[in-house]
């Protein structure tokens, strides 16, 4: 039974340490939280509430290689919207994102949100002054 | 022990039984049998056409989302200037257009769009009609504004049909206040509206005489209709609108109505909660079909003219989550087959039947296409 506690105790203490590589800030943490709800309003209908998308339709961001590889192409996609072929996790999508009109805080409200949730993680917070950067 | 397994069984059954069960359409979507058409694009090269129309020179009138109005004509864009300030955010920006029934006489055309006009931050769903002067608009006239502003993405309606009798309808969706704007006849959103050509309200609107109601609604308890058009025969207005997670309806609008939305609904919330226990209540409307799953419907016609012999009365529906046409034959006002049409063609935003009697169908990041006989 000790055995067994101490086992669970190991277990738990991997999750905590691996699970959450870096504590985030609290500038950060607020940022995925007001990024949860633009994604609501704004990109949940076509990429689904698991971040999943729609089977080689709508790209998915839950795991994508794109979205983590391609930082800067993926601020630009959700600033200026996308369109053309890109390839994600393997298969090609050519479809069409519209602009949202977002402002450039909520960009990288967005930005924090995708890249930290769906299994996703990413300890660089995306802001303001970086998304102003991105050019068409 | 027994007694906690028992337990057990019966907190897991409640729970799943709780966790909102959907029932599925009844008629499932089915690829056809024997395809006699097939599609030939007619203008190319287009981001989302979101609305188009047809004038009497058989020139096409396009909107793109964008904010951009185009004129095809002699295999030529035109872009037509003029527009009013288009607030591009979300689901917003320049959406549907129609012609006056009588455009000949009058030269009125009628287009959506979400403005920023009026107090409050954000924006909300505007009608205009104008007139086509060479390539610019004039005589621009602003007949409906939709209230309040919201910085919210979704919902913004917008779909326009004319009736036998020259009334202009028109939708605006819930703009994201589910809980506020549907059911509340002082407020805009959630509604079917219906005014005079010229923007004043008909003085036989059903809520005319209500203290505070908006005049212009028809009928309420919408969530986001994207499909509409005159029915052929017997003149009725016909939409379909978005569901949530599931509950795409289809829907004959009729005057004063309470079509349910939120109270009632096949759908649940994305998350998989449910927000209604109810399908139905009474005093509220069912739905002459509904979809589950949900196709994401957007853009909607019925096919009257003779270039379809075996699709003489079915109606066709977009559906912008799975990139096809759905074709839906009717029996009477029941919905008794689905099928599939020219699948992953792109995200079907606009449907419409051109004076030529042939269906014309805006693809996003493709163009507008025509159905023809296969040769």
């Amino acid at each position: 039974m000790i055995r067994f506690i101490s086992f669970c105790l190991l277990f738990l203490s991997s999750v905590l340490v691996f699970g959450q590589s870096k504590e985030k800030g609290k500038n950060f943490k607020k940022s995925i939280e007001r990024g949860a709800l633009v994604y609501e309003d704004f990109c949940m209908n076509c990429h689904m509430p698991d971040g999943k998308g729609v089977e080689n339709v709508t790209p998915p961001l839950a795991l994508s290689d794109y979205l983590i590889n391609n930082r800067e192409a993926s601020i630009k996609a959700v600033k200026f919207g996308q369109s053309g072929a890109i390839i994600v996790n393997g298969i090609t999508y050519n479809g069409t994102m519209a602009p949202m009109g977002l402002s450039d805080n909520e960009i990288a409200d967005v930005m924090n949100y995708i890249t930290n949730n769906f299994g996703n993680t990413n300890d660089k917070m995306f802001t303001k002054e970086e998304v102003l950067k991105i050019e068409k | 022990m027994k007694n906690h397994i028992s337990f057990l069984l019966i907190f897991i059954t409640i729970s799943f039984v709780s966790c909102a069960q959907q029932v599925e359409s009844e008629v499932k979507v089915e690829n056809p049998k024997n395809l006699n058409y097939t599609t030939e694009l007619v203008v190319k090269d287009l981001n989302i056409p979101w609305g188009i129309t047809f004038l009497p020179d058989s020139s096409i009138l396009i909107t793109e989302k964008s904010g951009e109005l185009i004129l095809f004509k002699n295999n030529k864009k035109i872009k037509i200037t003029g527009l009013p300030e288009i607030y591009n955010r979300g689901q917003g920006g320049l959406l549907d257009v129609i012609i006056h029934p009588k455009y000949k006489e009058n030269g009125w055309i009628y287009f959506s769009y979400a403005s920023e006009q009026g107090e409050g931050n954000g924006g909300n769903t505007a009608i205009m009609r104008a007139k086509i002067d060479g390539n610019k608009l004039v005589n621009n006239q602003l007949l409906y504004k939709a209230e309040p502003n919201t910085t919210k993405g979704q919902h913004f309606g917008s779909r326009l049909a004319f009736d036998n009798d020259d009334f202009l309808y028109f939708s605006v969706g819930d703009r994201g206040n589910r809980d506020e704007n549907p059911q509340d006849i002082t407020r805009d959103g959630g509604k079917i509206y219906r005014l005079n050509d010229d923007g004043t309200i008909p003085t036989d609107n059903p809520f005319v005489n209500e203290p505070n109601a908006k005049k212009a609604i028809y009928s309420f308890g919408h969530r986001n209709p994207q499909g509409m058009f005159k029915h052929p025969t017997t003149g009725e207005i016909w939409t379909h609108e978005h569901g949530p997670q599931g509950g795409d309806e289809i829907n004959i609008i009729k005057k004063g109505l309470n079509y349910g939305w939120p109270k009632i609904s096949y759908g649940i919330n994305y998350s998989g909660t449910s927000f209604t226990e109810h399908t139905s209540l009474p005093g509220m409307e069912q739905p002459l079909f509904y979809w589950v799953p949900s196709i994401a419907p957007s853009g909607f016609a019925i096919v009257s003219s003779d270039k379809y012999p075996d699709w003489k009365g079915s109606l066709l529906v977009g559906s912008l989550k799975f990139q096809y046409l759905e074709r839906l034959v009717l029996d009477k006002d029941k919905v008794i087959k689905r099928e599939k049409l020219f699948e992953g063609l792109g995200r079907v935003r606009s449907v419409r039947q051109g004076p030529d009697g042939y269906i014309y169908v805006g693809i996003e990041n493709l163009g507008i296409v025509k159905i023809v006989s296969k040769l």
